[in-house]
Formats: C-alpha cells, sequence, structure tokens
C-alpha cells in the first residue's frame, strides 16, 4: 500500500488492464452513478450553492496567498493549546517524526484514521520497518489493508471490492490481525459491518497512540477538523492517550467563520449528504477529556512546488470531496488504480504529477488520463479548473521531450472508449462547460493570481452532454 | 535551515509574484429557512429522521417518564449519566446509574448500557445536534463507546436553523463532536449500514417549552 506505488505503469497500460476486468468496471459504474445522482439532489437543495462555491474558492486562494502567515499563527495557536507543531519537508522527514514520536511513547501499535497524507508519504510501512503496526480502522481502508491491497478512491477506497470478495477477505485474514472473523459469515453487508465492528474495537479500546489526518486546521484558533461517517475516527482523536496528526500544509483555513462554507459543501460533494454523521473538532489539548498529548505534523511534500505554478497551484484548494471522480468518464472505465498514486480521478490526475513532477512515466502519463469533458470542474466544490490544468500539464509534459501525443492516443486507448468516437475526442478537446461563462475567468485587480487561460473556444455543445446522447 | 524556515521560505518564494487575493465575499445566505422557531423544530425533526435518529418530543414535565420509557424499551440496566445531567431526567428510570471517572476504562465503558446527555446545539437544516463537553454532556468517549445514545434538546434555545447560525455559538476551544444520525456505512457496495463504530441507535429527545397539559 506503498503511497507512492513506485514501479507502478503507466496510466495507459494499468488503465487497458482495469478495462478489461468486468467485476471491476461493475462495481465502479453503479458506484459512481449512484453517488453522482445522489449529489445533485444534495445539491439542489442548497439556493445559494454557487456563491458558497464561489466563497470556498476565494477562501483558499486568500490562505494560499498568504500561506506562510497562516502557517504560523496557526503553529502559534496550537502550541497556545498545548499541542506540539512538527514541520516536514518531505514524506521520509514526517515518517521520521512520526516513528520518532510513536517510540517515545514505548508503543508497538497505533490505530489509524483514514488519512490520504500518511498515504502519500507511505507512512504505515515506514512505521513497519520501525516495528510499529499500523492498523487502519475505516471500513473500507481495513478491507484494503487486509487484502493486501490499494485504495482505489478517495471516499470508498475499497469500491472496487464487491461483498463477496470483501467476504473472502475478512474470513481469511482477520485472524492474522487479532478476532478471527465470526464462524459463517455471510456477505450481508450487516454482518460484514458487524465483523468489523468486533474486530476493530478490541484495537480501540486498548490503543494508546493514534494517528490521523484533518480535513481543515483553522490559522486563528488552532483547532483541527476531521469530517467522517463510521465513528472510527472519534474513536482514534478520543480514546488514545496521544495523538499525532500529519495534514498536508495546504489544509489551512484563517478562521473559525471559514468553516461555514466547508461544513455545508464538502459532505454534499462527498457522500452526498447534508451531513456526515460525524464531525470531530478539537484545539490542542483539553483537560481529561482526550488525549493528553498532541502532535501536528505540518507536511510540505511538492505541495510547495506547487504552489509556485501559477497554473496549477489551484489544486490546493482541493478539499477532497471525491466529487470530480464520480462524473469522471475516464475514471469510471479505468478505476482508480490505474492512476497509480493515493488521488485517482480528474484530481489525481492534476495532483499527482504536480506532488512528484512529471520524470516518471506514471506521472508523465497522467494528464493524459481524460477526455477534457469539463465535468470534474462543474462539480468541483472549490471550483478548481482541472482541464486547464490538465492542458498545462500536458504542455510541460510535451516540452520534455515530445511523447504527449502519444501518450494520449495510449490513455484514451485504453480506456477503451474514445478513439472509436473521432468526433468525442474532437468535441472533448476544446471543452470548456456551460457554467464556466458563469465564473469570472479574471478578477479585478487580481490578474496573474485568479487568471486562467483560456481554452480554446466553447464548442455547442459540451462534451458530456454529446457522450450521453452518443454513447451506446 | 530548519525544515520550518525551509517550508516557509518555499512558500514566501513561490507566490512572490502573485498579487493580492481579493476580500472573500460572502453573500451566500446565513439560513435557507424561515425565521419561525415551530418551523425550525418540526425542520430538525425531520431531517434528524431523514438520516435515521429516532426523535420524540416532550415537555419538560414529561422527560423523565419519557427517558424512563426510552431506557426500558431498549432493557437498559445500566445507564451512563454526565456530571451535570439535570438532577430530575433520570428519576423515573429504574436502570443503574454509573458515573464516568477519570478511572474509568474504555472497556468499563463498553459494558454500558445507554448513555444519556443533553447538547449544545441542534442544526435544524442538517439534522445536526453538536456536544460541546459543557454541563451534562460530560466527555467525549461517553457518547462514543456506548451503543445506545439518548440525546436531549431543549426547544427553541438550543435549536438554529443552518451551520452559520450555528458556528458563532460554538467555543472552539472545547472539543465539539458533531452528530448527524447514528454512525454509518456505505462501504459495501454502496449499502448504508448503521454503525460500524459509534453507537448504533442514536434517540433524540426534542423538549419544549411549556407543560404537557398545555
Ligand atoms: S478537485 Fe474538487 S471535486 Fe475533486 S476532490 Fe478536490 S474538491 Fe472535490
Amino acid at each position: 500500500m506503498s503511497g507512492t506505488y513506485l514501479g507502478m505503469p503507466s496510466f495507459p497500460k494499468a488503465a487497458r488492464e482495469a478495462v478489461h476486468n468486468e467485476t471491476l468496471r461493475g462495481n465502479l459504474r453503479h458506484a459512481t452513478h449512484t453517488i453522482r445522482d445522489k449529489r445533485a439532489k444534495a445539491v439542489a437543495e442548497l439556493s445559494d450553492w454557487a456563491q458558497l462555491r464561489e466563497a470556498g474558492k476565494q477562501i483558499k486562494d486568500r490562505t494560499l496567498r498568504h500561506l506562510d502567515q497562516y502557517l504560523v499563527q496557526l503553529e502559534e495557536s496550537v502550541t497556545a493549546a498545548g499541542g506540539t507543531v512538527h514541520w516536514a519537508a518531505d514524506g521520509d522527514e514526517a515518517n521520521r517524526i512520526v516513528a520518532g514520536l510513536v517510540k517515545a511513547t514505548g508503543e508497538r501499535e497505533v490505530v489509524k484514521v483514514k488519512s490520504m497524507a500518511t498515504q502519500e508519504i507511505g507512512l504505515n510501512e515506514a512505521l513497519e520497518a520501525e516495528g510499529i503496526a499500523a492498523y487502519e480502522t475505516d471500513l473500507a481502508e481495513l478491507i484494503v489493508q487486509l487484502g493486501e491491497d490499494r485504495p482505489s478512491h478517495i471516499l470508498v477506497p475499497a469500491i472496487h471490492r464487491n461483498r463477496g470478495e470483501i467476504r473472502e477477505i475478512f474470513a481469511r485474514t482477520m485472524s492474522e490481525w487479532g478476532r478471527p472473523a465470526p464462524e459463517g459469515l455471510t456477505d450481508a453487508p450487516a454482518e460484514l459491518a458487524e465483523a468489523a465492528r468486533l474486530h476493530l474495537r478490541e484495537k480501540f479500546l486498548r490503543a494508546k497512540v493514534g494517528i490521523s489526518g484533518a480535513n481543515f486546521m483553522v490559522a486563528e484558533t488552532g483547532t483541527l477538523v476531521v469530517v467522517e461517517s463510521e465513528g472510527n475516527g472519534r474513536m482514534c482523536l478520543t480514546l488514545p492517550e496521544t495523538l499525532i496528526s500529519v495534514v498536508g500544509i495546504e489544509k489551512t483555513v484563517p478562521t473559525w467563520q471559514d468553516l461555514e462554507v466547508f461544513l455545508q459543501t464538502l459532505p454534499r460533494s462527498s457522500t452526498a449528504e447534508r451531513m456526515n454523521p460525524y464531525t470531530s473538532t478539537w484545539t490542542g489539548t483539553t483537560d481529561a477529556d482526550g488525549p493528553q498529548d498532541f502532535h501536528l505534523v505540518l507536511l510540505d511534500n511538492g505541495r510547495t512546488d506547487t504552489l509556485a505554478d501559477e497554473v496549477g497551484r489551484q489544486a490546493l484548494r482541493c478539499i477532497r470531496c471525491s466529487a470530480c471522480l464520480n462524473v469522471c468518464p475516464v475514471y469510471e472505465r479505468a478505476g482508480g488504480h490505474a492512476y497509480g498514486s493515493v488521488y485517482p480521478g480528474p484530481i489525481g490526475a492534476i495532483l499527482s504529477p504536480q506532488l512528484r513532477g512529471t520524470e516518471s512515466e506514471i506521472d508523465a502519463s497522467l494528464p493524459y488520463a481524460s477526455s477534457l469533458c469539463g465535468a470534474c470542474y462543474d462539480v468541483c466544490p472549490v471550483a478548481i479548473d482541472i482541464p486547464e490544468v490538465l492542458v498545462h500539464l500536458r504542455e510541460r509534459v510535451a516540452g520534455q521531450g515530445g511523447r504527449g501525443h502519444r501518450l494520449e492516443k495510449a490513455a484514451m486507448k485504453a480506456a477503451g472508449w474514445v478513439l472509436n468516437h473521432p468526433a468525442a475526442l474532437a468535441a472533448g478537446e476544446k471543452a470548456a462547460s456551460k457554467t464556466r461563462a458563469l465564473h469570472p475567468r479574471r478578477l479585478p485587480g487580481a490578474a496573474a493570481w485568479t487568471d486562467s487561460r483560456d481554452l480554446p473556444e466553447v464548442p455547442p455543445e459540451p462534451f458530456r452532454d454529446w457522450w450521453k446522447k452518443n454513447r451506446t | 535551515m530548519s525544515s520550518r524556515d525551509q517550508i516557509l521560505a518555499r512558500v514566501r518564494a513561490a507566490v512572490a509574484g502573485a498579487p493580492e487575493a481579493p476580500e472573500v465575499t460572502r453573500d451566500y445566505l446565513t439560513t435557507h429557512t424561515a425565521d419561525d422557531p415551530v418551523a425550525v423544530l418540526d425542520l430538525l425533526h425531520e431531517n434528524l429522521a431523514d438520516y435515521r435518529a429516532l426523535v420524540h418530543r416532550t415537555r419538560p414535565d414529561g422527560l423523565p417518564a419519557l427517558l424512563a420509557r426510552l431506557l426500558a424499551e431498549r432493557g437498559a440496566t445500566t445507564v451512563l449519566a454526565p456530571p451535570g445531567l439535570p438532577a430530575g431526567w433520570l428519576a423515573e428510570s429504574t436502570a443503574a446509574r454509573t458515573d464516568d471517572t477519570p478511572a474509568s476504562t474504555a472497556q468499563e465503558l463498553d459494558a454500558v448500557d445507554s448513555v444519556v446527555t443533553g447538547c449544545a446545539v441542534a442544526i435544524a437544516e442538517t439534522g445536526t445536534i453538536v456536544l460541546d463537553g459543557g454541563a451534562g454532556q460530560g466527555r467525549r468517549r461517553i457518547t462514543l463507546v456506548p451503543d445506545h445514545h439518548i440525546c436531549v434538546v431543549r426547544a427553541p434555545e438550543q435549536v438554529v436553523a443552518s451551520v452559520p447560525q450555528a458556528l458563532p455559538r460554538l467555543d472552539p476551544a472545547r472539543p465539539l463532536t458533531w452528530i448527524s444520525g447514528p454512525s454509518a456505512t456505505s462501504d459495501i457496495e454502496l449499502n448504508r449500514v448503521e454503525g460500524v463504530h459509534g453507537p448504533r441507535t442514536l434517540e433524540v429527545v426534542l423538549v419544549e417549552e411549556g407543560t404537557s397539559t398545555e
């Protein structure tokens, strides 16, 4: 489950294999369409969605513009509230810091709440190398971990597994890690969830160290926020004596009030709920309630490189809702693993090559893992213009040695569709979406910062409409 | 150079040429609901129920009997009550009352049948109750480990319409737990299953002013 997936084949190769896996494709189609339709309904409930989206974008842009000040303020606030702040320039440094903190407690095992940042840096593997067992506690992460597999979706990491496969994984492997699966376990979802509950509860109740990420960090107050559904987050944040949170520096927001925007847009965009079942916030430590020792590890690991790119920096606005995955026709066919990183789908196609650079085969191929249809931009609650960044990164890759066109053909061919539809490709290449016109391309007085290069002219009908009508 | 200084220097270099980012425009709504306490409470009820919390309504004088009934229906023999829970609330329940002491272990909490708490605020538009560890709410862990949580909301003073109205009433220095329905997962083929880790049953009691004979 390495976060960097070294040695991953390029997107075209991995996608070609995925497209031939019928089970995977069936699971993905069912899942993405279900979430997609629910999300549209949840968003439609808020008449001010466009304003919330614009505010979310602006809050993030403003934070990024003054990230140095907000990080220093965050550090002061967390420290004043009894926490300790560590800074990690890259994944190795973050892993060393966390391993050192765990060792200092004398413990040999930790419970973890799903965190993409720790997956990105391969923390579990680094801890294992130090003799520390890290237990993933999110149900899907547990499925992935027990199956010695990799997550394939931001929100539903085991989206590629059906219930029969999950039953088989639980029955076969739970006993190696702790409490075995009950005798006669069937593939009923409620029974599978119960097996996970019992297996993990044993670990939660004895855990002394918890490791988390965070969805937001409030500079003004030093508050960290974790948004979740199952309660494994609450368990990890509440029961252990020591809590270590590893968070990318871009997760900062300036003020407590800013949460009013994201706590409305994130749940609706991700699980299509008005609000997710559990949200936890904590500020340093609190007497006799929760962990008495709190460490925050602020992670760069390529984020400052991304910030330096005028077009690409908007990817740092991402609040990891996964809405863009669920609308992407390429993701739907290729699956999350093909993207070769913890960040799959459209956001992965722009974030991974920026965090890691475009030298490797997989990273150079990612900007081509898209039809440029624009659906990802339309659903993005912080208005990241993913197609624009894709085009920008393609230019960068092409500049490295002219393999761009070949990659593009290979990627689309691998996803198994567009080359049979030349008109689709042509429309997709130029696509911009209907709503794009509603969002100012350039805000007054902020020329280059919010400037985005205009794509070629808008086709008469958005690509995905064309796709809907013409797909067979 | 420390990593701290290195990261800050890299941030500064990255945005050095960038123009000032505009002030945030907050022209979104602060509420989507009519300013009517009755409608807001009905919306809270509806949204709590929509997320599969079991919702009950009563008046202050009916609360002890209702709590006693809910605990009995559940077959609860032990009930955890946080310090500061109003004394009368559990007066009619026969379940043995236990406390969460600093020495209580998670295993001991796991053996408790039910927990009864108040809350800090409830949000109608999202069907959310928020606990802040204040009087009558206790430590975060008590509403997490037992399998049955009954939460009492006092209307109208603890009820707001929206998330933007809730945040100013909450103190970020306290640890907050926002609860919208019971623990749930959709990780298995997107089937919603209640409760992998938190309480699998959440009951919310809305207490309106007045007396039950009105
Ligand atoms: S890019 Fe936008 S839509 Fe995609 S995960 Fe990030 S915030 Fe969500």
